[in-house]
């Protein structure tokens, strides 16, 4: 069984002369949430559609779950949620997620006793009936959840599922993911709220320009290096001297001494350096780099877009 | 480990164990891995597009057009029936045939209107809302959408056609006790031309915007309209270039060589011999028209399903 969900080699695409993707590589492991992040224009759509052969690419060759993208039998395991998920206004939820569990090919018994589950799941319960017509942005996103997960897939692409979602929404993409990635599947993440994505994937990828530019684990860059800020009184310049050994761009401002450190291990070494120089030692708060400052500086200056 | 990083959470069951417990429950395993059949497919599709083509607006305002075209009819009929009472029955008869077939004549235009204009956005609607995003994903074949799609309108235009032509040969047997003469034909004919004109619209659907297939689509319709028309003079001056010309034009688009079919079919025998005119056929397209005709639907059908096949969505 391949222990790769994703497999995509210098998957390419343009129209005309436009280069939509230039060159998606990218391996996702089995059970991994992975996020998929750029700016706009960046590609990230056409990436996702090719993966789900919706959209066939230029050059290059992708697997999913060993088998070539858009095949029928892996669709049958995959699930979608697409940017703006819209469907026939006048059907009810519950009459929306039938119709796609039975474009599942799922057993019809089964499937009627799934449905209201599902919609409980996502908080529309008491809405099944309801056209969608009269549903707000947040709950046609909740509908599009319960569709994507209506033959509980082995990989779940999610694009920009939180949009429209008030925190209580977004906590329940959180939960589902959580969920999804319990029972197993792999989660493909395209989100812009860098917030979501820290909080959700294990591994992200940074797409520029139709490249992927790098793939993190979440967490590494961040034990790479810390900076900290330490509240202090009673400190020489001979005490400055001898962090330098352990940190990196000290600065004594007022009571507020910050530097940088290779990682939190060094921390107590920072620490007991200060105690043992004479130094009051009041707070030591370390500041981690977040997944948007990482994504800023990764991506450089704003292109406007 | 960071406070932000998330752990890996090992299931309890692996993976497979997991699959085949979800099969287990869902249905047969070959079911859930192959998604539905192609009759399931195409009858899921096609029953969703008949019930999102009888809520559109333009369904309802050509079903009530037709409605009032009926009460037309019949008011003509009526009023016609009661002022040649004293004419001998044969003359009557002419009269009604007449009258029938003009009635059918709008009948099929309607209907050929309705064909293109309800289904040009059905594909590139949905290619453009995205809606179809959510579709195409799931495992069924992407022709079997376009049958589907394509089935779903044909209902559509066959309770149409049940209601407008067959309305008007209903009233004429009802109010003038004539019964039309090939009535399964003529009504075949009238079903065929609707139904070409709409695998042809969906075709153009797949690559082309709305406006740009329904414009496409009634662009063939009038081009057949006016060729039908030049071949018919061409027919009676004996003007050699202008029959060919009118036998290209059916060859680019034979919707109007259907109805002249039809026409020929019901035409009492003093309309033909009256000249050209829409209701008539001095000259008649030939069975190998209607196969041709049969052809081209089948053809623009499968066209659509092999460029909707092949775009990217």
């Amino acid at each position: 069984m391949a222990t790769l969900t994703i497999d995509a080699v210098g998957l390419r695409k343009t129209y005309g002369t436009r280069t939509a993707v230039r060159d998606l590589t990218l391996q996702v492991k089995r059970g991994e949430a992975f996020g998929f992040l750029g700016p706009n224009g960046a590609g990230k759509s056409t990436s996702i559609k090719m993966l789900l052969g919706l959209v066939k690419p230029t050059s290059g060759r992708a697997l999913l779950l060993g088998r070539p993208v858009g095949d029928r039998e892996v669709r049958a395991r995959v699930g979608f949620l697409p940017e703006h998920f819209r469907f026939y206004d006048w059907l009810s939820a519950s009459e929306l997620i039938l119709f796609h569990g039975r474009l599942c090919g799922l057993a019809e018994d089964a499937l009627r006793r799934k449905v209201p589950q599902l919609l409980e799941r996502v908080g529309l319960g008491t809405q099944h009936a309801k056209p969608i017509r009269s549903f707000s942005k947040g709950m046609m996103q909740r509908v599009g959840l319960a569709q994507a997960i209506v033959n509980d897939p082995e990989i779940l692409f999610l694009d920009e599922p939180t949009s429209g979602l008030d925190p209580a929404g977004r906590k329940l993409v959180r939960d589902l993911i959580r969920e999804q990635r319990e029972r197993g599947a792999t989660v493909f993440l395209n989100s812009h709220l860098l917030g979501e994505v820290e909080q959700s994937c294990d591994r992200v990828a940074f797409i520029q320009q139709g490249n992927v530019i790098g793939t993190h684990e979440m967490g590494a860059w961040q034990a790479d290096q810390t900076v900290v800020e330490i509240k202090v009184a009673r400190v020489a310049t001979s005490t400055l001297e001898r962090l330098e050994q352990f940190a990196q761009e000290i600065r004594l401002e007022g009571q507020t001494l910050r530097l940088r450190v290779d990682g939190e291990d060094r921390l107590p070494e920072v620490v007991r350096c200060l105690v043992e120089s004479g130094v009051e030692v009041y707070s030591v708060v370390p500041h981690r780099v977040s997944l948007e400052e990482l994504f800023l500086k990764t991506m450089g200056p704003d292109p406007g877009l | 480990m960071s406070e932000n990083a998330i752990r890996v959470q090992v299931p309890t069951d692996s993976l497979e164990e997991q699959v085949a417990k979800d099969k287990a429950a869902m249905g047969s395993p070959s079911a859930v891995l192959r998604g539905p059949g192609i009759l399931r497919t195409t009858v899921l599709l096609a029953r969703v597009t008949f019930r999102e083509a009888a809520r559109r607006k333009i369904l309802w305002i050509a079903a009530t057009a037709g409605a009032l075209f009926l009460v037309l009819f019949w008011t003509g009929l009526h009023a016609m029936l009661k002022s040649t009472a004293h004419l001998p029955v044969i003359t009557r008869r002419e009269s009604i045939s007449m009258m029938l077939m003009m009635a059918l004549y709008a009948a099929s235009m309607l209907t050929s209107m309705m064909a293109a204009l309800t289904s040009c956005d059905t594909l590139s609607g949905e290619i453009a809302s995205g809606t179809i995003h959510a579709i195409a994903t799931k495992p069924v074949r992407r022709w079997c959408l376009v049958l589907g799609k394509w089935t779903g309108f044909a209902g559509m235009l066959t309770l149409y056609v049940l209601l407008l032509e067959g309305g008007c040969m209903a009233l004429a047997c009802f109010e003038g006790r004539y019964l039309l003469p090939h009535i399964a034909v003529v009504a075949s004919l009238l079903w065929l031309q609707a139904a070409l004109l709409l695998g042809v619209t969906m075709a153009c659907s797949t690559t082309f915007s709305a406006l740009t297939s329904g414009a496409i689509t009634l662009g063939l319709y009038g081009l057949a309209f006016v060729g039908g028309w030049i071949e018919q003079f061409g027919a009676l001056r004996h003007i050699k270039t202008c029959v060919d010309l009118g036998i290209i034009s059916s060859l680019v688009m034979p919707s109007d060589a259907l109805w002249r079919r039809a026409a020929f079919k019901i035409q009492p025998p003093l309309l033909g011999a009256a000249g050209a005119s829409p209701f008539a056929s001095t000259l008649v397209p030939s069975n190998a028209m209607v196969v041709y005709a049969v052809l081209y639907a089948v053809l623009a059908l499968v066209l659509a399903a092999i460029l909707f096949e092949r775009r990217d969505l």
